[in-house]
């Protein structure tokens, strides 16, 4: 579904340039959940944003369904329309109620009728319990609940493929369950998910592949199970052990 | 010349009606004012929206940068001369066969916009950058977003300092009287001139404007209460 070719990505500031992403190469097949996992700064946040372009890549190719999506000409909100996001800092819209910011890509992005976008997205809360937060606004709820909306939100663009930037990182501990809750129903509802996240136990759950991303490249690539217990990387091994004292 | 206060009150604003002077006065204020903001909101977003294009966009298109010069050149040639000049230029040289009403509003507006714009866009770049991230992530265009996520946001954000331009667009609108538009403080002067007493009518002047800006700050503190109260980021 997606594929990653050679990506390179370097991020220039005032004092100088940093290359982040050094020849990724990866792919995501329909169904898979991929978990990315690395230390911070490593470039998975960079790898996963680079996916939809929220990031430019400065080399190599991304492609969604077979179509490059970093060419020319290539119309991006279509591609995006396809594949949800979620931000470790939920970016709700804090001047929309819940129930505006479920609706608003549908309706304009898809053109459905208000009624029909509306009725989805009490479906959509009901299922994450959280249907009568539906006239609140962003700022009356807690974390654990703007990260189930933000990804119920994604959900209403019935996306083929769901991307989660550290979802839990900016949680509360006792909100961390609840969101992962919700990724695993989605998970075994069959949606394609890229993970990048800390929760090595979500990985080690739910995961069909864990990447290890450390400097701008996959150092390690493998089953959870075996890339749990067998790290072969020396970089892995250090990662796990400092993670799983 | 040594009449009574209450003589000199008389014959300044009850004679002859001559108070009309000020309350006619005090109408063309108010309509410029309100006019020009509105046009200032006008122009001052779209002044904001080419700039803000112009510092986000990383392949710089030879029309945005055309566009971007020109807002620049604007906003330094605005901001960098004297209300009474730029009125006085407009009435007597751009557009000597308009309405004085007309061109007193379209100058003032003129005007406004270079600092609106610098407000809005400065309200524009407050918006966390998640929200443009989010709203692209979920399909919507770059227009979509900032028409639907950013802006009301924005504006939001610089209500008060809008609030507060409208107020500062009131006083100033008192030049107006360079080009014989009858405004408040010219309404005053008229009196003077007629009655040649200059101290009741231009402190009457001097308290209607205390008054109205008094109102209009406190509107601006329940405005700032209001948005504080609803902001809980």
């Amino acid at each position: 579904m997606i594929s990653v070719k050679n990506l390179y990505k370097t991020f220039h500031n005032a004092s100088g340039s940093v290359e982040v992403l050094k020849g990724i190469n990866c792919e995501i097949g329909k169904g898979e959940k991929v978990v990315i996992v690395g230390p911070s700064g490593s470039g998975k946040s960079t790898l996963l944003r680079c996916m939809n372009l929220l990031e430019e890549p400065t080399k190599g190719e991304i492609l969604f369904e077979g179509q490059t999506i970093n060419a020319p000409g290539v119309n991006i909100d279509q591609i995006r329309a396809q594949m949800g996001m979620v931000f470790q800092h939920f970016n709700l819209f804090p001047h929309l109620t819940v129930l505006k910011n479920i609706t608003l890509s549908p309706v304009l992005v898809k053109h459905d009728s208000p009624q029909e976008a509306e009725e989805n997205a009490m479906k959509l809360l009901k299922r994450i319990g959280l249907e009568d937060k539906a006239g609140s606004y962003p700022n009356q709820l807690s974390g654990g609940q703007k990260q189930r909306i933000a990804i119920v939100r994604s959900l209403a663009m019935k996306p083929k493929v769901m991307l989660f930037d550290e979802p839990t990182s900016a949680l509360d501990p006792e909100m961390v369950g609840e969101v992962l809750e919700v990724m695993k129903e989605l998970a075994s509802d069959g949606m394609t998910m890229a993970v990048v996240t800390h929760e090595m136990n979500f990985a080690r759950e739910v995961a069909n592949r864990v990447l290890f991303v450390d400097d701008g490249q996959i150092l390690e690539e493998n089953e959870p199970e075996a890339f749990f217990s067998q790290p072969q990387h020396p970089r892995t091994q250090d990662f796990l052990s400092k993670l799983l004292k | 010349m040594n009449r009574s206060l209450a003589e000199r009150l008389y014959d300044d604003f009850i004679s002859q009606n001559r108070y009309m002077y000020l309350v006619r006065g005090l109408g063309n204020t108010v309509l410029i004012t309100v006019f020009a903001l509105l046009i200032g909101v006008l122009i001052g977003v779209i002044i904001a929206l080419v700039r803000v294009n112009y510092q986000q966009s990383k392949k710089k298109r030879i029309p945005l940068r055309i566009a971007n010069l020109l807002c620049g050149l604007y906003l330094t040639v605005i901001r960098g001369t004297p209300m009474v000049v730029q009125l006085m230029i407009m009435y007597f040289v751009i557009w000597a066969s308009g309405a004085p009403i007309m061109i007193a509003i379209v100058s003032f507006g003129l005007n406004s916009a270079a600092y609106v714009a610098e407000v809005i866009r400065s309200g524009i770049q407050s918006v966390d950058r998640g929200q443009t991230e989010a709203g692209r992530s979920l399909g919507l265009s770059s227009r979509q977003t900032m028409l639907h996520i950013i802006l009301p946001q924005a504006f939001k954000n610089v209500a008060p300092a809008i609030f507060n331009e409208f107020i500062v667009l009131l006083k100033e609108t008192s030049v107006a009287g360079y080009v014989g538009i009858q405004d408040l403080t010219k309404g005053g002067d008229i009196i003077r001139s007629i009655t040649y007493d200059a101290f009741p009518p231009l402190i009457a002047v001097a308290i209607i404007y205390l008054i109205i800006v008094i109102c209009l700050t406190q509107i601006l503190h329940v405005i700032e209460g209001r948005l504080a109260k609803s902001d809980l980021r």
